[in-house]
């Protein structure tokens, strides 16, 4: 009798039973799409540049001149800009970063922490052409008696002699240091939490200042944390592309001096995008920037993970 | 041997160091804020809202409701294409096989791929869509902006999904429901606050994207019909870009009244999300 009931249950429930491995299925399909997205990208882009790559081969990286009326794409000078700008922006913006993060880790009581984070948190949210707009308009005119004071009185400095614009490489690295402070002081912050309070108790018993506390117990454990989260912020730096189009001034040339117009990358793509869009060559050639900007983000973010996921497990 | 004295005094010194680097991030954060509103809300009015730039661009007047009506339609996009895949992918994460090979790769890429610029996911599309079908459009912008949605929804909602206690499952398991069954009237539901904040998040941050927009979605002074989804299209950030680099003071006030709108709409969705979360958090203590 039980048995029958039983074998009826299971006739009726065999048909829905199909339903779970397709689900199951589905839920992969879904989860590889990231996958196959981002295999796609890199294989539909490189074709796309392909007809670039052909023409100047190396050149696109090694290259020094870009001038897309006479076919030659340099983009030596872009590469450049987008390193300057972001060494710029984390030269001010890491220890910034840290320091607001143990900040609000270690000294601000908690309420104030969680709420100060959620300030800085607001910072992140801020759209980049809204940096831009106000780069251009509010934080140029505040820099440039700045850049120019530099320029006169430390201008036997060659990198802050010759000043030319108020948007140039160095207004492009402070308006980047604004854009990533919030991203690598979010992941510091985190990182300092995951160190026990036993350690930090231990220090402070054995008569450590806070100062002390946060060098000999804070510091060294979060070492590799830091690290991949400078590295994130130097991705995000390297990949930003309209506020930066707004204050680099979009020339490319490869100078030491901060206070000349440059350009990177990503601006030069958003910048040049239109006019390049009935010259096939010019157009493979952007992407062909693009590619390579792919690849230099591509690697700075699988090291900056490596690293949080191999502090993540030991 | 350093003194007592010198030590407390560096103590104090770090302690005043790492307020003036919270001032350093939070007063322009604050300047930014204060500009915005008084450079904008002189222009703010219905119309900016209800009528498109006036047809010669450097007359006063006239609004950016081509760009919100775009921002709107893309953002819409995105989300009915990132939210559905992203939170079955972050089921699979979480639910399926959590720690075997598939679901390792797929935590590990998209964690990476937040951190692919925004205008690389913008040429991607151009080449996919805009090559394709010979035409700047809404679908391009719109899908760009569900690329950039995807991995951001996927990993909040992995994390949304694990915070579900394992009692929840085991209890429906026990009833004998099957396993979809369980996902989809148990733990999905309970996840939803999280799986919502991600989502939150994600459509802020896809409102605010110009970049990608630029190259797929191309821009367009001209107001497109909601129905209307093959040509260009303008959205909030690309009128803001394109009226800030003109010379004209019209052009340049309605690219800040442009901001401030994008800003007030990026920071409502901002705390909505913190608040959904928060009040969840609430509700499990």
């Amino acid at each position: 009798m039980t048995r029958l009931t039983a074998d009826r249950l299971d006739a009726g429930t065999r048909p829905r039973r199909s339903a779970d491995p397709l689900f199951r299925y589905g839920a992969a399909g879904c989860a590889s799409v990231v996958l196959l997205l981002l295999g796609g990208m890199l294989i539909r882009t490189t074709w796309a540049a392909w007809p670039a790559f052909q023409h100047s081969g190396i050149g696109l990286v090694t290259g020094t001149t870009w001038n897309p009326a006479a076919g030659q794409f340099g983009g030596l000078p872009f590469i450049y800009g987008t390193l300057v700008t972001s060494a710029i922006a984390l030269l001010i913006g890491v220890p910034v970063a840290v320091l607001i993060a143990l900040f609000l880790s270690e000294v601000a009581p908690p309420r104030l922490g969680t709420g100060l984070g959620y300030v800085v948190d607001l910072l992140a949210a801020v759209p980049s052409v809204v940096y831009g707009l106000w780069g251009v308009f509010v934080l140029v005119p505040f820099l440039t008696p700045l850049w120019q004071w530099m320029s006169n009185n430390l201008g036997f400095i060659p990198l802050f002699s010759q000043f030319a614009s108020g948007r140039n490489f160095a207004t492009a690295g402070v308006i980047l240091a604004l854009m990533i402070t919030p991203i690598i002081s979010a992941i510091c912050r985190e990182v300092f939490m995951t160190v026990p309070t036993d350690e930090r108790e231990a220090g402070l018993a054995l008569g450590a200042t806070r100062w002390e506390m946060i060098r000999l117990a804070v510091l060294p454990r979060s070492r590799s944390g830091v690290v991949a989260a400078v590295m994130l912020g130097f991705g995000r730096a390297v990949g930003e592309t309209i506020a930066v189009a707004y204050l680099i001034g979009g020339f490319p040339k490869i100078t030491p001096h901060l206070f000349q117009q440059g350009s990177t990358i990503a601006a030069n793509i958003a910048l040049q995008f239109n006019e390049a869009a009935s010259q096939p060559l010019f157009k493979a050639a952007l992407i062909a920037l693009g590619v390579i900007l792919f690849g230099i983000t591509l690697l700075i973010n699988i090291a900056a993970r490596l690293i949080i996921r191999r502090g993540g497990t030991t | 041997m350093t003194s007592l004295a010198s030590r407390r005094r560096r103590d104090r010194i770090m302690t005043g160091t790492m307020i003036a680097a919270v001032l350093i991030a939070v007063v322009p954060l604050a300047l930014i804020l204060a500009d915005v509103v008084a450079k904008g809300i002189g222009q703010l009015s219905l119309s900016f809202f209800t009528q498109p730039e006036p047809f010669v661009a450097t007359a006063p007047g006239g609004g950016f409701a081509a760009g919100i009506r775009g921002t709107i339609k893309m953002v819409a996009l995105g989300t009915v294409v990132a939210v559905p895949i992203g939170v079955l992918a972050g089921v699979y994460l979480s639910e399926y096989h959590a720690r075997g090979p598939l679901a390792t790769l797929v935590r590990f890429f998209a964690d990476v791929m937040t951190g692919i610029p925004s205008i690389f996911v913008g040429i991607f599309v151009f080449t996919v869509v805009v090559l394709s079908t010979g035409s700047f459009s809404a679908w391009a912008g719109g899908l760009a902006l569900g690329i950039l949605m995807l991995p951001l929804i996927v990993r909040t909602s992995e994390e949304a999904l694990r915070l579900v206690p394992d009692d929840l499952r085991e209890a429906a398991l026990a009833l004998g429901v099957r396993k979809w069954r369980t996902i989809v009237s148990v733990v999905l539901p309970t996840a939803l606050p999280g799986i919502m904040t991600g989502a939150l998040l994600a459509v802020a941050r896809a409102a605010g994207e110009t970049a990608p927009l630029l190259l797929t979605a191309f821009g367009n002074q001209l107001l497109v019909p909601w129905t209307s989804w093959n040509g260009p299209e303008a959205s909030l950030t690309l009128e803001i870009f394109t009226n800030s680099r003109s010379p004209f003071p019209a052009q340049q006030a309605r690219a800040w009244t442009g901001a401030l709108v994008l800003v007030f709409g990026v920071l409502v969705f901002s705390i909505a999300a913190r608040t959904v979360a928060t009040r969840r958090s609430r509700r499990a203590r």
